[in-house]
């Protein structure tokens, strides 16, 4: 096996071992606030490691293989942000030890509403 | 590429995917469902490179490029509901 080849393998492993751990904290912490950290950063980059790994087996598909990346990573930040502020607007998933807001007081959401 | 290494790969990236699946089905409210979906779809784009590359077929990567635009936007208006609607 090339040197690439084996590059590619370990690359596509731990990227597989990262998308694996994001499922097990979307599953194992305890409230959606926890939840949103393992299902939007550890996605992120379990994908960047395993369509890098693809790309080191399959040198013909990167272009595609980058547009992916570049999509997940330009778009990933910001479907996690809507998610954020949406769980935000409902108090019932305030958790109780929960010590300053400063998206409630800096007035920013009074433009919205 | 071995055969168990296919398997160590589905197994992990699979695995994945059930996980964040049954956070989906038992997620005791919508904002948790709404997560575990995001997850769930960004997920399966890898799993839809992993079996293009299995199979040796380069149109399964448009159909991951199609998906996670589409996946995207659908995260993107369930927020928006969950967020009270457009305003």
């Amino acid at each position: 096996m090339s040197f690439l080849g084996v590059v590619g393998h370990v690359l596509m492993v731990s990227g597989g071992v990262v998308l694996f751990t994001s499922g097990l904290g979307i599953l194992r912490m305890p409230d959606v606030w926890n939840r949103l950290h393992a299902g939007t950063k550890a996605t992120t980059l379990g994908s960047m490691l395993f369509l890098a790994g693809v790309g080191c087996l399959r040198p013909g598909w990167i272009p595609k293989l980058f547009l992916i990346v570049l999509f997940i990573v330009l778009t990933n930040p910001v479907s996690g942000h809507a998610l954020a502020r949406a769980v935000h607007m409902r108090p019932e998933e305030r958790p109780d030890n929960l010590l300053r807001d400063d998206l409630e007081t800096d007035g920013s959401l009074e433009e919205d509403r | 590429m071995s055969n168990s290494f296919a398997l160590v790969i589905f197994g992990l990236i699979g695995g994945g995917m059930l996980l964040a699946f049954a956070r989906l089905l038992t997620g005791r409210r919508g904002p948790d469902r709404a997560v575990a979906l995001d997850t769930a779809t960004l997920i399966s784009t890898n799993l839809l490179v992993l079996i293009a590359l299995f199979e040796g077929r380069s149109m399964l990567i448009d159909v991951a490029i199609v998906y996670s635009v589409l996946s995207f936007l659908g995260v993107l208006s369930i927020a928006r509901y969950l967020d009270g609607g457009l305003k």
